[in-house]
């Protein structure tokens, strides 16, 4: 099991996105962090935590669920539902930039469920998408505008996210997989 | 998010939801947890999820019913169902049509899911095991009213963060409630401590072999309770005479603000509706601080919400599919 990222390289991944949002935002008075549930919700709070050591603003930030937005939920009637969690979006995103954050960028569709929710919330001025790891093979045409790491895989791979605030470490793993 | 008791189960053993009977412990946290998220969905500005497009619900209404019909209504609604309802003053049930008949007839037209009511104990389960569609009991006679206990369990989690370990007084007529016996059969699979209470004429026999404390003294029941949950008196049910009048009935059983004093600090008092108020329950007790009534009608759409979510993913052989 190769370890493509270590809790160090990802802290500085972390930090270097912080920068690259406010090199191309300019100010954060009207932005706010949206993590897709599960592993997208440290994340943001990490790039919040991490936007208020270089200039001490607050960036709002909420969960979100897009299990109900899925496109392949009623596809296949066989099986249990997956798990819905809660959605906390506590700011109105009329007219914010939201920055959604996730941990791995594939196939674009989770990414494509997100942004169908968050307009159900309101009106956002622009959506970026964040994302630890973007490992290709692209379905739909979605790009991330603020990347940890390009990792170019094969569709047999698979990449493990592992966080400290879920799993109890930070690391990326890319694993063979049957 | 509120604190899980037993853990979630990760899906529902059966297609349909006929009563609490038969649900383990981790369905049921199953059930309320997917409330909570989906509690969040009616307060947004848009209360409305895509998923359920394309299904089709059938709400099939034999007996009268706003509170319950409705909500389920607005429940498939949210989640993007078609609905269809059918209230049977205005069906072919009147022309004489039975049943398995109506239902044969609906079938043929393939609703995915059936919400049901009916005056006879059973009636939902009777068509379960006929019908492809998946079968949600909305009240069968005196039998079971699953998706209420499950709604009053959500608001009594919301308030206390658990269900284990209350003390729950459940008091009114307890011989012609089917909302008595889901709760109790729940409160008991969540281990709440169930108190029964009502005029001995209204009382079931072998209440206690059910595992509730029995009593006739409304004062025994409501003292130290966490939470009161009130029953109707079932005009429509009472073919005999059990009860000598309402105003008597009151000053024994009714709820009234010097009774509640006895119950423990913080408690709760519930009520599935419809009230009839100066007959179980007093209006200041209704309209006052601990009266949760009006947040179980909130809740029932999340918790209908999500038994709809939760079987809507399964195929007419109910076979859980590992993938």
């Amino acid at each position: 099991m190769p370890l493509v990222m270590d809790g160090d390289r990802m802290s500085r991944a972390l930090t270097r996105i912080a920068h690259e949002i406010l090199e191309r935002n300019r100010g954060l008075d009207e932005i706010a962090l949206v993590g897709i549930r599960t592993r997208g919700v440290p994340l943001a709070r990490r790039l919040a935590r991490a936007l208020h050591e270089i200039n001490g603003d607050n960036v709002p930030t909420g969960a979100l669920d897009i299990t109900l937005y899925r496109d392949d939920l009623m596809r296949h009637p066989v099986g249990p539902q997956p798990v819905v969690r809660r959605t906390e979006i506590p700011f109105s995103i009329d007219n914010r930039k939201i920055l959604l954050v996730d941990d791995v960028l594939y196939t674009g569709r989770t990414i494509r469920a997100a942004l169908d929710a968050l307009i159900d919330f309101g009106r956002p001025r622009a959506i970026q998408l964040i994302v630890l790891v973007d490992r290709g093979h692209r379905e739909l045409p979605i790009k991330a505008d603020y990347v940890g790491k390009n990792l170019p895989t094969s569709a047999k791979q698979s990449i493990q996210v592992r966080l400290q605030e879920i799993d109890g470490a930070d690391e990326v793993i890319l694993e063979e997989s049957v | 998010m509120t604190p899980t008791e037993a853990p979630a189960a990760a899906a529902l053993a059966s297609r349909h939801l006929l009563g609490i009977a038969g649900l383990e412990a981790a369905e049921i946290s199953l059930i309320l947890d997917t409330a909570v998220a989906m509690k969040e969905i009616g307060g947004r500005a848009i209360k409305k999820v895509p998923t359920l497009r394309g299904r089709t619900v059938v709400n099939l209404f034999f007996e009268p019913s706003t509170r319950t019909r409705t909500s389920f209504e607005i429940a498939e609604k949210r989640l993007s169902a078609d609905t269809l309802s059918i209230a049977t003053a205005t069906s072919s049930v009147t022309k004489g049509e039975s049943l398995l008949d109506t239902v044969r007839n609906l079938e043929a037209m393939s609703p995915d899911m059936i919400v049901m009511r009916h005056a006879s104990s059973g009636a939902p389960h009777l068509l379960a095991r006929t019908c492809r569609s998946a079968i949600i009991n909305a009240g069968d006679g005196m039998h079971e009213h699953p998706t209420q206990a499950l709604l009053d369990a959500f608001t009594i989690r919301e308030h206390k963060g658990r269900l284990a370990g209350l003390k729950i007084a459940i008091v009114g007529d307890l011989l012609h409630s089917r909302v008595l016996r889901s709760n109790v059969l729940l409160l008991n699979t969540m281990r709440a401590e169930v108190w029964a209470c009502g005029p001995a004429t209204l009382m079931p026999a072998g209440l206690d072999r059910f595992g509730v404390r029995a009593t006739t003294s409304v004062e025994a029941a409501v003292e130290g309770a966490d939470v009161v949950m009130m029953l109707r008196i079932q005009h429509e049910r009472m073919h005999g005479h059990f009860i000598p009048s309402v105003r008597e009935y009151f000053s024994l059983f009714g709820l009234t603000p010097e009774r509640m004093r006895r119950a423990a600090a913080g408690a709760i008092v519930m009520h599935p509706g419809p009230m009839n108020r100066g007959v179980e329950i007093d209006s200041e007790v209704a309209d006052g601080p601990c009266s949760v009534i009006l947040e179980q009608v909130a809740n029932g759409v999340a918790v209908r919400m999500a038994v709809l979510y939760l079987l809507s993913g399964r195929d007419a052989d109910g076979a859980l599919d590992e993938h």
